[in-house]
């Protein structure tokens, strides 16, 4: 092999094109969407160019970036909408860099329109890497795919450049983003997660969010006699709201080190009492979803709930805003942690869950990585933040971006939550993002498990079981995390 | 010899297009699924076969299986048998008119709203029938239940039931084009031959099995074998009207949906290749079996 010119990298490209578009056609019938992608990959004739000369750093322009650069911000055009980057971040950005074009590309499906243009080396510059569709970070970051974000963290904040950016933003946010102890990741948005309820429809009858499992089946008990169901989630494609519940519950029973261990694919991690008792005890309170639920959508459960047909509904802080035009005025968010499992528990009832979500990543292969951390420096600014809470209904990571906003019902509960919970944060889970497979083995499990076909025991041994088939697999790099 | 010049120059583009696209693919596909390649980077590592030996152990990799083999037998069975009742009923069910055997009344409507099923996109038809299936009563059909008083039927969420609700999607999308294929067969039947039939006293039972069926056979064979490879597929349907992807507990998944996600939610292209090279012997020996059994009919007749 040489070095020369460029040419050999070429030659990878167009093979790696035909890979994409064979494993297509193998996939035949499979037909459209593959195909889809492999036309999406062949499109992109631009060989990759060479990395654009870099202009000096300054304390302005830390990272040193080529002021007519072209940007590409590819967004995951979900819950958030994409109208912070269009409206908030893209146009500071443009104010900094008057002469830089920005491409910005809006999308439901990110895998499949990114996948082949990484296997052909033509990525953009600067991805929300979000939704049911998004790529493996993991996968990405084995492939050496991914920019590490070390620099954007040191960085000055743009707000007061005597600090430096990780000193701006909440605790945890950088090693959330962490693989193999680098944090490749920008998780941007910071979330809570709960019980979510109608205030005034509770006010009305005279229930109360429950503070353990015994008041939850006593007050799911009042609210069947009162004709509504009592608790549900959205069998057909969001289990994991469900999980969630069983992992917080499991998290609050012995502490976060069970979730670190789960992560972490440690031997019997799912197979510990904290997890069974969690799983027994959502099975029990599975018994109240109307079993129709299984088979539903989110949005129609949580239209259900607008319409008080469901009292408790599990999911994350972005649930008001996706509701927004949807909620009448009857209708007013409020969210309560996830019920204790007994006064033992080493958490109290006040822990709840709020971690960074919403990864952003930065290709290492990027034309304008320069512009890329920029791009994410402005993000992390509180004018880029406040702009993103206004436009999307939630909290980032910024400290104290949010003062001055007025909150709206659900947030502000939230941000009540979170101020009860203090240092009790039940933190998040790795494993969906670093190994799929557990994931959507866990999905499977959840919906067995709430709608009775299978018990704890076994929801816990199949999971168990998936966890060490992952771990046997070698193909897949495992990730390990100690905090 | 210039007559096979001419011919071969027609040939020739469509052979080299074939090799290139279809041919050179999966040949590549064998190799990669010999490979752990995560569709990331371009450094795959070789690792023999363990990718298939990984896939006899595959508890999903078999119930994707046991549905294409229960899709293989069910589906062409009842497609075939209601296209034939209808195009029967289209063609000849009228008995004997002006000489000519005509269909039932109103026939020339009838094989247009067949058709039309056909003429959606297999995702159009996949959003209807969620709104048809909804497991409570907002759906069509469990709506329909409710108002004679029947419970809600849990038609994709009870896991005895989702892949057979799903089949029945596929024939009634489906059915239309074979009522036309075999409606072009029942057309060149001669008409003597009814009319002599019915002539001697034959009911349109005795039409149907003892002139119909034998004279449109190998139309029957030809949708046997679509149908069939139809059958391997299903992904789709599968996709947009399954709970969670193939659910619920892995009871309506198939292996392109399998593929999908072993390919693009897992990066696991080497082993989704192997799923893919496993496929496509399953259907090269389906084909390879519906065409001997078409032989042996044929030297029979």
């Amino acid at each position: 092999m040489t070095n020369s010119a460029g040419s050999p990298k070429d030659i990878t490209r167009r093979q790696m094109l035909r890979r994409i578009g064979l494993t297509a056609l193998v996939a035949g019938p499979a037909g459209s969407m593959l195909a889809a992608c492999a036309t999406g990959g062949s499109s992109s004739e631009a060989s990759p160019s060479a990395a654009p000369s870099a202009a000096a750093t300054s304390a302005q322009n830390p990272f040193g970036v080529k002021a007519d650069a072209p940007l590409e911000v590819v967004i995951f055009k979900g819950g958030l909408g994409d109208s912070y980057a269009k409206d908030v971040h893209e146009p500071m950005y443009k104010k900094t860099y008057p002469n830089a074009t920005i491409k910005h590309v809006a999308t439901q499906q990110i895998a499949q329109t990114l996948q082949p243009r990484f296997a052909s080396g033509d990525v953009p510059d600067f991805i929300a890497n979000s939704g049911t569709d998004l790529m493996d970070n993991g996968a990405l970051q084995s492939e050496g795919q991914l920019l590490d974000l070390t620099p954007l963290f040191e960085a000055p904040s743009i707000d007061d450049p005597s600090k430096k950016i990780k000193d701006t933003i909440l605790a945890g946010t950088v090693e959330s983003g962490l693989i193999a102890g680098k944090p490749f990741i920008l998780n941007y948005v910071s979330s809570g997660y709960g019980l979510w309820y109608n205030t005034k429809l509770f006010q009305e009858k005279g229930w109360a969010p429950p503070k353990d499992f015994t008041e939850f089946k006593a007050v799911c008990e009042k609210i069947k006699a009162a004709g509504l169901t009592p608790y549900a989630y959205a069998g057909k494609n969001a289990s994991y709201y469900q999980y969630w519940m069983i992992l917080i519950t499991a998290a609050k029973v012995e502490g976060n080190q069970v979730l670190l261990d789960i992560d972490n694919l440690v031997d019997g991690a799912w197979l510990k009492d904290s997890v069974k008792q969690s799983a027994a005890a959502w099975a029990e309170i599975g018994k109240y979803i109307d079993k129709s639920y299984e088979g539903l959508i989110h949005t129609e459960v949580q239209t259900r709930q607008n319409q008080d047909k469901v009292a408790f509904y599990p999911s994350g802080s972005w649930l008001e805003n996706e509701q927004k035009s949807n909620t009448p005025k009857t209708f007013e968010y409020a969210v309560a942690p996830t019920p204790s499992l007994t006064p033992s528990d080493k958490m109290p009832y006040e822990a709840i869950r709020v971690a960074s979500g919403e990864p952003y990543i930065i290709p290492a292969k990027a034309k304008n990585t320069a512009g890329a951390l920029e791009y994410a420096r402005i993000m992390l600014s509180k004018e880029g933040a406040k702009g993103f809470t206004e436009k999307s209904g939630s909290l980032t990571v910024v400290k104290g971006a949010a003062e001055g906003l007025s909150l709206s019902p659900g947030i502000k509960s939230l941000n009540d939550a979170i101020g009860a919970a203090g240092d009790n944060i039940v933190t998040y889970s790795q494993f969906e993002n670093w190994y799929k497979e557990l994931e959507t083995e866990l999905r499977k499990q959840t919906n067995s498990l709430m709608f009775g076909r299978i018990s704890a025991d076994e929801f816990c041994a199949n999971m168990q079981k998936k966890a060490d088939s992952v771990k046997a697999d070698s193909s897949i790099t495992k990730q390990n995390r100690t905090v | 010899m210039r007559k096979y010049g001419f011919i071969f120059s027609f040939l020739v583009i469509p052979v080299i297009l074939y090799a290139i696209f279809v041919i050179s693919p999966y040949l590549q596909a064998f190799y990669i699924s010999l490979t752990n390649w995560r569709g990331i980077s371009a450094n795959p590592q070789f690792i023999g076969f363990e990718n298939f030996t990984r896939l006899l152990g595959d508890d999903v990799f078999w119930a994707a299986v046991r549905h294409h083999a229960v899709l293989l037998v069910a589906m062409p069975l009842i497609t075939i048998a209601i296209a034939l009742f209808f195009s029967f009923l289209l063609n000849v069910g009228g008995g004997s008119k002006s000489g000519k055997m005509a269909g039932v009344r109103g026939s020339k409507f009838y094989r247009v709203v067949y058709f039309f099923p056909q003429v959606l996109a297999v995702a159009v038809v996949g959003v209807l029938f969620q709104a048809i299936y909804r497991p409570d009563n907002t759906g069509v059909l469990n709506g329909l239940l409710d108002l004679v008083g029947l419970g809600p039927v849990g038609w994709l969420i009870d896991t005895n039931l989702a892949l057979w609700s799903i089949m029945g999607v596929i024939i009634w999308q489906g059915v239309g084009f074979y009522v036309v294929l075999f409606s072009a067969g029942m057309a060149a039947i001669p008409s003597e031959v009814f009319e002599a039939a019915a002539l001697d006293g034959a009911g349109r039972f005795r039409l149907f099995f003892s002139i119909t069926l034998p004279l449109i056979w190998d139309t029957i064979q030809v949708g046997w074998v679509y149908l069939g490879i139809a059958a391997f597929d299903a992904f789709a349907l599968v996709q947009v009207l399954s709970v969670d992807r193939g659910g619920p507990d892995n009871a309506t998944t198939v292996l392109p949906l399998e593929i999908w996600r072993t390919a693009f939610t897992f990066s696991k292209f080497g082993y989704a290749s192997a799923m893919g090279v496993a496929l496509f012997f399953l259907t090269i020996t389906f084909a390879a079996l519906s065409l001997r059994v078409t032989r042996r009919e044929r030297i029979e007749v």
